[in-house]
């Protein structure tokens, strides 16, 4: 797979066409499975993890109606490029982090991926643009039932699919939405929100930055258990939640609009100004303007702008990304200048 | 008895056999407790909360319960309790079988719930000996490597071999 060539380009899921993709970014399907006659990652030798990999690849390649997708052996791989998968979503961290043979199955529009020997053997994986849980969930279990024609996955008629960590048994499935929330962060409501939401069986997270303070506004909602519901119940539970957060978001939005629309507009204005004209900025200021100036095109306060030029903003200004554009590595001060001209490039033509 | 750290009663009793000072017995309140067993300096991360609630398990044990949960084997990886309880991950597919008893309450704590109920696989499994035998044979190769046994290993490869045809074959 020529990443330089994917670098420029941008995938299905970013483009920001989804149902209420003002606020919601993505919706994600995960699916963890194990191969039966294999020990769990961490307990397997190098020997092992190899007849997985070749084990998974064959099977893919054997897949019929997977004409456009690839398989990425990750272990070969530069740094660079392992970086770049994950600024992609295409692959975890933990795939880029961890040693020995490991791989990815990408499919070239993006919609999906199926990472070999992460924390599982199998990690399939599907996103989509904005609220889309159930056309992603049923990619994602055909995508299994596929898989499952040449594998025999780890599974209990009691407990289900078997996992690593008893935290994903049954179904194995992690059902994730990526919402954009300024106005709740902006009115000081998000806390209040999200202590709300700990009552309802979902987990919230940052999405740029995890396990680190949350950047940009950026937030993931997912369920939090996997075994005795069905995949259907489990949607369900993050389908029930979503709405209510898009809800809460449109209406601190709208008393901003009524209550403080000079300093809403005076603030996206300002955080437009700077991507438009600073000469280096970094990553994290970058992710906190580009989140203004989204809410800002919501809103009406930005015109000629599309969401998905944004959105694209929000992954290529990565550094992975601007290095895979430039055509080399560069170090730090190097990437802030260079993005800063990236976004001008994009930004200011727009005007 | 009241919890070492207030004045409110002390509910739990934690007996701690990792500590460098040897076992050592802890009273704590239910508060306490809570925030004594989430904070395992050994496992940092996503791993945390499998530690966690693996560390729950200790709670009303007494030392000797608790040793021979820790010690408990599964046959096929090798994999001992206590190594689970410490990384947060188990090692193989029959763990779930070997260990169903001491995870059975952690099942409970994490979802709720002990029974599957959702997607099944649409062909049926291989026989669970068979599956169990593969990964035990696997596991015997690796030791006969590592102790370059090598004719030991080769019979065991090719055992491994028909028992894959045999599958496939299915």
């Amino acid at each position: 797979m020529k990443f330089d060539e994917l670098a420029g380009k941008c995938g299905e899921w970013l483009k920001g066409t989804g149902p209420e993709s003002d606020i919601v970014i993505s919706s994600r399907i995960r699916l963890a499975r194990n191969l039966s006659e294999f020990p769990f990652v961490r307990r397997c030798t190098e020997g092992d993890k190899r007849s997985i990999l070749r084990t998974v690849r064959q099977a893919v390649e054997a897949i019929e109606e997977w004409t456009n997708v690839e398989f990425v052996d990750v272990e070969p791989l530069s740094d660079l490029d392992r970086h770049f998968l994950v600024e992609r979503q295409l692959i975890s961290r933990e795939l880029r982090e961890v040693e020995g043979p490991r791989g990815v199955a990408i499919d070239t529009s993006e919609r999906f991926s199926v990472m070999v020997n992460e924390e599982d053997h199998l990690r399939i994986q599907v996103i989509r643009s904005g609220l889309d849980l159930q056309s992603a969930w049923n990619d994602a279990a055909e995508i299994d039932n596929f898989l499952e024609r040449k594998l025999t996955f780890a599974y209990l008629e009691k407990l289900g699919y078997l996992t690593a960590c008893p935290t994903n048994v049954g179904t194995g499935l992690r059902v994730s939405v990526m919402l954009h929330l300024p106005a709740l962060v902006i009115t000081r409501q998000i806390d209040k929100v999200f202590r709300s939401l700990q009552k309802m069986n979902v987990a919230v997270r940052g999405l740029f930055g995890e396990g680190s303070q949350f950047t940009g506004d950026f937030y993931q909602v997912s369920n939090q258990i996997t075994l005795g519901r069905s995949e259907e119940a489990l949607l369900q539970q993050v389908e029930y939640v979503v709405p209510q957060l898009i809800e809460y978001e449109r209406k601190a939005r709208s008393f901003l609009m009524n209550n403080s629309s000079h300093d809403l507009h005076d603030d996206v204005s300002r955080a437009f100004g700077i991507l438009q004209t600073a000469k280096k900025i970094s990553s994290e200021e970058t992710m906190l303007y580009l989140s203004k100036v989204r809410m800002g095109v919501n809103l009406g306060l930005i015109r000629d702008l599309e969401i998905a030029t944004v959105n694209k903003l929000l992954i290529h200004t990565q550094p992975a990304h601007l290095q895979k554009l430039r055509g080399k590595t560069l170090n730090t001060t190097d990437r802030n200048i260079e993005r800063a001209g990236y976004l001008q490039k994009h930004l200011v033509q727009k005007q | 008895m009241k919890c070492q750290h207030c004045e409110k009663p002390a509910t739990f009793h934690i007996t701690e056999l990792t500590g460098p000072g040897g076992p050592q017995v802890l009273h704590l309140c239910e508060d306490h407790a809570r925030q004594y067993l989430s904070q395992d300096p050994a496992q940092p991360g996503t791993s945390a909360l499998a530690g966690m609630l693996a560390n729950q398990l200790k709670v009303d044990k007494t030392a000797e319960q608790i040793a021979s949960t820790d010690q408990k084997t599964c046959p096929v990886c090798g994999i001992t309790f206590a190594e689970f309880r410490n990384v947060g991950r188990l090692g193989c597919p029959y763990d779930y079988v070997h260990f169903a008893g001491e995870l059975e309450p952690l099942l409970i704590n994490i979802h709720g719930a002990t029974e599957h109920h959702g997607k099944k696989p649409s062909k049926l499994l291989g026989s669970p000996d068979r599956q169990h035998r593969l990964l035990q044979l696997r596991r015997a190769m690796k030791e006969a490597v590592e102790k370059e046994l090598y004719e030991r290993a080769t019979e065991i490869r090719d055992e491994i071999r028909k028992l894959e045809q045999m599958e496939t074959g299915e």
